[in-house]
């Protein structure tokens, strides 16, 4: 079994399913790709393994234990992590405060202060901006603000919804570069992106999803070639 | 000056009771987003049960009664918090996914049935607190004499206040109830259990309302089943007057309702003090729709 699997994973919204059965997997080390349409279910995906959302059958595994069985605190205490879509930073508490509750299920206080030297390097910006409520922000800053809080759980397996959504391009190009390093660290990584070429190039692999399939998998270098994503994915 | 300096102590007292009750009503908004209609009941709950403990304690007689009444105090808002936990289990977790006008409806039913309850085991009669336990002492202040037990409810709900306040802002706890209020799923992300979260709420919102109804007890010397209605209102006035949800923002509301209906009974007119308090509020609504420190809409974004 690979380090995270998804098996037949269905999930509903009330009456409506949002995933119809997908599989994928992860392996450690990796930066996976999830690539798809507005509404496709990308975003659900990654809900699902952090537990906000429950499959209505199938299953998730981390390390061969079942994850969809298990409440989202101790999914995160098992070292799952997200960045979700549109950053959700908590706007009336400071930076500090958002990144201080990234390591709320930690108590290593020592460890968590070197991690959070270590997010201070990632994003220089967020030292600078400490003591500032995160609501005043810019979108930019706040996606750095969640990337990094995200960290703070000192996450083995990093998940993000569209971290590079609203920003300027020299700002998406600074993210993803973040990316890389945060992997580079050892830090397995999902993401869920729009600007699919960005994404292809980081990633070793990717899934196209559509409607609540996967439509597609394969490494990232035969995605970024293959005619059909070119032409629905990255408009050439 | 003497009747002003005595009517601004009276409506700090008044108003620390409706702070601590207004607390309440603004936590659990902050995380459930729902009104606890039963929470004046359980202020209620408080002052019988304060009156029950006092008069069994009458054994401790050799003790100093500044004593049993600290004891009592803190026994009451143990026991009411745990009713408050239990009342969120029993009458809004199941209900917590279910739509908005359910858990209403069975806060109605449950304020209801304390209300009755209260009523089945004490009967409607207006009860008078134990005197032995009552602070009779005075203090003078600026040549003015004032009774001890008014300074001894100031205090006791500013002590509480500062105490939740420094729970709140300087603990990793206080910080994850300030998530869970922001934003749930957030939260979750975190690693926070909400659910442990929602069951902290009621724990501390009811100990200090229910505190506060023993206040009222020892403050005013008698209760009756029905004093959950009106403190409630008031109180829940109080928290919208803050800006509901937000925690100064309750304490604020508290001390500034019970000031200005002690001066304008005072000053104007004792029929007229609910009238005028009330309309207080409604100007400051009209100028400040989200309440005196509510959210600015710029945090909300
Ligand atoms: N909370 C929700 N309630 C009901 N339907 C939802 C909810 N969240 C998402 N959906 C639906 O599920 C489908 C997948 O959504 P989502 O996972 O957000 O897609 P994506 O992230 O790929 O844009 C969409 O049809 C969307 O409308
Ligand atoms: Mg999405």
């Amino acid at each position: 079994m690979a380090f995270l699997e998804l098996q037949n994973v269905c999930v509903r919204y009330g009456n409506v399913e949002a995933l119809h059965g997908i599989s994928m997997r992860v392996e450690e080390g990796e930066i996976v790709t999830i690539l798809g349409a507005n509404g496709a279910g990308k975003s659900t995906t990654l809900l699902s393994i952090s537990g906000l959302v429950k499959p209505s059958s199938g299953g998730i595994f981390f390390e061969g234990k079942p994850l969809h069985t298990i409440h989202s605190f101790d999914i995160v205490k098992r070292g799952i992590t997200q960045s979700p879509e549109g950053r959700r930073v908590f706007g009336t508490m400071t930076v500090l405060e958002n990144l201080q509750l990234g390591a709320f299920t930690l108590h290593d206080k020592q460890r968590s202060n070197t991690t959070l030297e270590w997010i201070f390097s990632l994003f220089p910006r967020l030292l600078e901006r400490r003591d500032q409520l995160a609501g005043t922000l810019s979108g930019g800053e706040q996606q750095m603000l969640a990337i990094g809080r995200a960290l703070m759980g000192e996450p083995r397996v990093l998940l993000l919804d569209e971290p590079s959504l609203g920003l300027a391009p020299l700002l998406v190009r600074s993210i993803f570069e973040t990316v890389r390093e945060i992997n580079q660290r050892g830090v397995t990584v999902v993401l869920v992106e729009q600007n699919a070429r960005a994404a292809l190039k980081l990633a070793t692999r990717g899934y196209v999803l559509e409607v609540g399939n996967v439509v597609m998998e394969d490494s990232a270098a035969s995605l970024l070639a293959n005619p059909q994503v070119r032409e629905a994915y990255l408009g050439s | 000056m003497e009747e002003f300096f005595q009517q601004l102590l009276n409506g700090l007292a008044v108003g620390g009771i409706y702070a601590l009750v207004a607390l309440g009503y603004t936590m659990v908004y902050g995380v459930l987003k729902l009104i606890n209609f039963a929470h004046g009941d359980l202020f209620t709950i408080g002052a019988y049960l304060g009156m029950t403990l006092l008069v069994s304690s009458g054994m401790a007689g050799s003790l100093s009664p500044l004593l049993v009444l600290l004891v009592v105090f803190i026994m009451v808002a143990l026991l009411v918090a745990l009713v408050g936990c239990l009342l969120e289990r029993a009458a809004y977790r199941p209900l917590r996914k279910a739509n908005r006008l359910s858990a209403v409806v069975s806060a109605l039913g449950a304020s209801i049935f304390f209300q009755n309850a209260v009523m089945l085991i004490y009967g409607a009669r207006l009860y008078v607190y134990p005197e032995d336990w009552r602070p009779d002492f005075t203090v003078d202040i600026l040549g003015f004499t004032v009774p001890g037990v008014r300074l001894l409810v100031i205090m006791a709900s500013l002590l509480l206040m500062f105490a939740l306040h420094s729970f709140i802002q300087r603990t990793r706890t206080g910080a994850a109830i300030r998530a869970v209020a922001i934003d749930q799923s957030a939260a979750r992300l975190m690693g926070i259990n909400v659910d442990r979260i929602i069951s902290l709420v009621f724990l501390i919102g009811p100990g200090l309302g229910g505190a506060a109804g023993m206040m009222v007890g020892i403050y005013y010397g008698q209760i009756d089943f029905t004093m959950g209605w009106s403190y409630g209102l008031k109180a829940f006035t109080a928290a919208i007057l803050g800006g509901i949800g937000n925690i100064p923002g309750a304490m604020l509301g508290g001390l500034l309702l019970g000031v200005i209906e002690a001066l304008s009974s005072a000053y104007i007119s004792m029929a007229w003090k609910d009238a005028i308090a009330f309309l207080v509020l409604i100007l400051i609504l009209i100028i400040r729709p989200t309440g005196l420190l509510g959210e600015r809409v710029a945090d909300k974004l």
